[in-house]
């Protein structure tokens, strides 16, 4: 088993007064799903935000690819190879989806061979290719979301909460490009409050409680063990 | 690979109210000429004083269009900012007087080649005094915006002091170059030829400043930036560096604005910038801030005004300007175009 | 008793103490202390000026806003005692009327900038206040055959306050009326001023400071905070009128250079600043400083400038015309390394 491409160490982050993460410490094996579990307000999101930079951690270390990220910059860590999915997908709503997508690109134009294969998994991108992104439908944004992170090749992916009231059929759509990047050796960390959208798609999981990680293993475990999903996020999640 | 379902996307029409409502604030600029003819009665008098409103209003513009853009991506408020627009005025007029020859004769070519070099001249200059101003003023205040009012008033303050300094305590007169000078008569109204000039540069920089927000990679980061500053980072921008790009343009561009001003008034004095802040800001604020095409059309709003009143009730003029402004606040609290920020 | 004449707002400080203490026996004094008209003048304008200042505190210090409009407030109470010695005739009711109607004008002038654009972001308020300002200075300038225009108003005081009143001598110096106008000046200033304090340290001030600090908590807590920063503007701006009706009636004239120039709104703005925002003394300080290096560090300047004439720039540089630099050079770098300003480092010092 090859080394994990992200470790965070006991991370600790505060915002304003509120102590957020309380030492996180989580491994996303590469080239696997790694879902990232638990009730609202346990700090799923701020860890993703950590990893990313946009918040800064109080103490703990973050290493990504071995390397240690926990004091880059925000963009250096994005052209090191991390994508970021936002939970409010973060779209340019005044510029077009092409516009959009070619901003997805820091080292170059859209390759068009990857621009097929987007356009490929999300038609409706191609419908509204020159609309400006603000007119696309909830569930369209956060396909040009996704699709925006993936316009280049990266390593790991930070999504949070793709299918956050989307239609079951735009879910399925969602579910698969995911697992067609996964195919192409990219690891990720996925938020997800959808249980049966992570049960199909993760390898491994990882539940959070107060700022912390309570749980850590293989989704085949945790999706079979209904007590144990109980026991960790307070209600068995097959009835989602 | 299944097939994604077939959305039908729909679209829907905007309603004629709705069209009409995006495109008032373009349609404004014609109204008020319209308005205009109406209250002055002459047409030759309404045609020169539109020719004078709209070359003021591009100068207008090329000063606001740096603020405009630098409040809009990097959350800054340059209250220095009129001092670029005095150096710049300092430093053009300076290298006109020096090629007083190329001036002095009746060639175009000439004439023009001396104003280039001191457009050149005064927007490197501005443009260098940008940066400084940036790292050593502006950069220690971001997010700060109370410090950032004090901070760069100081600044203002000092540099006005420096071109006392450098360039001694008294006004500068500078004449036209000669094919620049008098105006042409079309239809009985006389049009200043520079004024016709002013209109002429104003509208291809707007024209290249719009095709370089639209077209080019960096014009997208600029817009994106303006709406969602750490998506774009996050995406893998060094939006630091884009800040500076933004602020030396912003100074290079008031810089433009104070040479082509300081020929338009044909005498420059230290405080010239700090005076045409106060419309500089009206025109921000009615554009919207963060948006080039608000402050373009603000501007040409604003110089029409001035210009119009200035002629019917002089006492009137820059009162005339804050009913503009109170107006269309009243109409869109935002300004006309703004830019909606994301959270 | 002096801790509650100063509404319990302790100098906290020694040297501060002391400061203030010099400060205020030289202006009680001055007209015995200092010979000459100069040093009379010098000593109106500190009064004046603390005043003015301590009414910017008030908004900018203690409520966090920043406004350009400050010097249009001085002007209409100034323009309000001008207009009314005009055309009421000399006399105590022509400054009382005055007076009273300027500061009026302020109130009602605040009251429609406030509630109009205190909804707004400070940005745009800040820009604002400089548009209506520069318009009302304009205005006034145009307006000649009311306001005197460029060249402004001079008119008569009741001459009880004028030199023409002479009154005998006392402690060697010559008494007349000029100097019942000074303490006339320096004792309204001192009674608004500790009104000031008063202000500052009632509950009211201290909500202004909370919003000040965090407007979105404050609305939460359940203050009306437009209402709050709109009372803190015409307080701000009334004080700043009857500093203008002060002034009016120790100079006997004005104009609009003198009253509502951008450059006076800038002047505030370093004293302020240097003397320390959000402290009340800050203005004392930074008025006194800011007025003495006006008046006489200019003559230094004067001096070490035709020393060094043989060398390229210093000459210039230390050009006393060019006071408002050094100031402007000190301003920024008291808004980096000591934003608490004079008062604010003096008060820290003591702690450490």
């Amino acid at each position: 088993m090859s080394e994990p491409i992200l470790t965070l160490n006991n991370l600790y982050t505060d915002i304003a007064q509120y102590h957020i993460l309380q030492g996180v410490d989580l491994q996303v094996p590469r080239g696997q799903v790694t879902m990232l579990l638990g009730r609202n307000g346990v700090g799923k999101t701020t860890t993703l935000k950590t990893i990313m930079g946009q918040w800064t951690a109080k103490s703990g270390v973050i290493l990504y690819n071995g390397q240690d990220m926990t004091q880059m910059p925000v963009s250096a860590r994005a052209r090191a190879g991390v994508g970021f999915v936002p939970e409010d997908m973060g779209i340019f709503r005044d510029l077009t989806v092409e516009e959009n997508m070619i901003l997805g690109c820091t080292s170059g134009p859209l390759d068009p061979k990857r621009k097929d294969w987007l356009l490929g998994a999300f038609p409706a991108l191609g419908t509204f290719w020159h609309s400006e992104a603000g007119n696309l439908s909830g569930g369209q944004k956060q396909m040009l979301s996704i699709a925006r992170a993936m316009a280049e090749e990266r390593q790991l992916y930070l999504i949070d909460e793709p299918t956050k009231g989307l239609a079951p059929a735009i879910v399925s759509t969602m579910a698969q490009a995911l697992r067609e990047l996964k195919a192409q050796g990219a690891s990720i960390l996925l938020v997800e409050q959808n249980f049966s959208v992570a049960k199909a798609l993760g390898d491994t999981a990882a539940v959070m409680d107060d700022g912390r990680v309570i749980w850590n293993g293989d989704m085949a475990e945790l999706a079979t063990n209904s007590d144990l999903q109980e026991r960790l996020m307070g209600l068995s999640m097959e009835a989602h | 690979m299944t097939a994604a379902p077939d959305h039908k996307p729909t679209f829907a029409a905007l309603s004629l109210s709705e069209r009409l409502d995006k495109a008032l604030p373009v349609l404004l600029v014609p109204l008020l000429v319209v308005l205009g003819f109406l209250a002055i009665g002459t047409p030759s008098s309404w045609m020169t004083l539109t020719v004078s409103g709209l070359a003021m209003g591009m100068m207008i513009f090329i000063m606001a269009s740096g603020l405009t853009l630098v409040f809009g991506l990097m959350d800054v408020i340059n209250f220095g900012h009129g001092a670029f627009v005095s150096v710049g005025a300092f430093v053009g007029v300076s290298v006109l007087i020096a090629l007083g020859d190329w001036t002095g004769t009746a060639s175009l070519l000439l004439n023009m080649s001396a104003v280039f070099l001191a457009v050149v001249a005064a927007m490197m200059v501005t443009g260098i005094m940008g940066w400084g101003f940036e790292r050593i003023i502006v950069k220690p205040v971001y997010g700060a915006h109370l410090k950032q009012i004090l901070v760069t008033v100081g600044g203002l303050i000092v540099v006005e002091q420096l071109i006392h300094v450098v360039w001694g305590p008294d006004e500068i007169y500078i004449t036209r170059p000669e094919t620049l000078k008098g105006a042409i008569t079309f239809a009985g109204a006389a049009m200043e030829k520079y004024r016709l000039l002013a209109v002429a540069i104003g509208l291809v920089l707007f024209i290249a400043m719009r095709m370089v927000l639209r077209r080019t990679k960096i014009g997208l980061i600029v817009r994106a930036g303006v709406e969602n500053g750490p998506m774009v980072e996050a995406l893998g921008y060094r939006l630091r560096m884009v800040f500076i790009g933004v602020f030396v343009a912003g100074s290079a561009l008031a810089g433009l604005g104070g040479v082509m001003w300081g020929l338009y008034q044909e005498v420059i004095t230290a405080g010239m910038g700090e005076k045409m802040m106060v419309l500089v800001f009206i025109v921000a604020i009615i554009g919207g801030l963060g948006s080039v095409e608000g402050a373009f059309i603000g501007a040409l709003l604003v110089g029409l005004m001035q210009n119009y009143v200035a002629f019917l009730e002089p006492k009137l003029a820059l009162v005339s300007n804050i009913a503009l402004m109170t107006a269309i606040l009243m109409w869109r609290p935002q300004g006309m175009l703004p830019v909606v920020k994301a959270k | 008793m002096i801790v509650n004449l100063l509404s319990g707002d302790k100098p906290r400080s020694a040297v501060l103490t002391a400061l203030l203490v010099l400060i205020m026996i030289c202006l009680a004094g001055a007209p015995f202390i200092f010979d000459g008209v100069r040093p009379l003048d010098t000593a109106a304008r500190i009064c004046i000026f603390i005043l003015l200042v301590a009414s910017y505190d008030l908004l900018l210090g203690y409520g966090g806003i920043v406004s350009f409009a400050h010097t249009m407030f001085f002007g209409l109470g100034a323009y309000g005692v001008a207009l009314a010695s005009t055309h009421m005739g000399r006399g105590f009711d022509a400054l009382l009327v005055g007076s009273l109607s300027g500061a009026l004008a302020a109130i009602v002038l605040a009251l429609l900038i406030g509630l109009f654009s205190l909804r707004v972001r400070a940005i745009f308020f800040a820009m604002i206040t400089l548009a209506v300002a520069s318009a009302v200075a304009v205005l006034v300038s145009q307006f000649s055959g009311l306001t005197g225009g460029e060249d402004g108003l001079t008119y008569k005081i009741p001459r009880v306050l004028t030199s023409a009143n002479r009154m005998g001598e006392f402690l060697g110096t010559r008494i007349s009326g000029k100097i019942l106008n000074y303490y006339l000046v320096f004792t309204c200033a001192l009674i608004l001023f500790l009104l000031l304090l008063r202000i500052v340290n009632s509950p009211f001030g201290r909500v202004l400071q909370a919003i000040r600090e965090n407007d979105f908590r404050a609305e939460a807590i359940g203050y009306r905070v437009v209402w709050y920063r709109t009372m803190a503007t015409c307080l701000s701006a009334a004080t700043a009128a009857l500093a203008g009706s002060l002034f009016a009636i120790w100079l006997r004239y004005v104009g609009p250079d003198t009253t509502l120039s951008f450059e006076i709104m800038l002047d505030i703005l370093l004293m302020v600043v240097i003397g320390g925002m959000g402290t009340m003394y800050g203005a004392v300080i930074g008025a006194t400083l800011f007025i003495l290096a006006q008046t006489y560090l200019q003559n230094l300047m004067g001096g070490a400038s035709e020393a060094t004439a043989g060398l390229p720039l210093i000459p210039d540089l230390l050009d006393p015309d060019r006071w408002l630099m050094w100031l402007g050079i000190l301003f920024i770098l008291s808004v980096y390394f000591f934003p608490t300003g004079i008062v604010g480092r003096l008060r820290e010092g003591r702690s450490a």
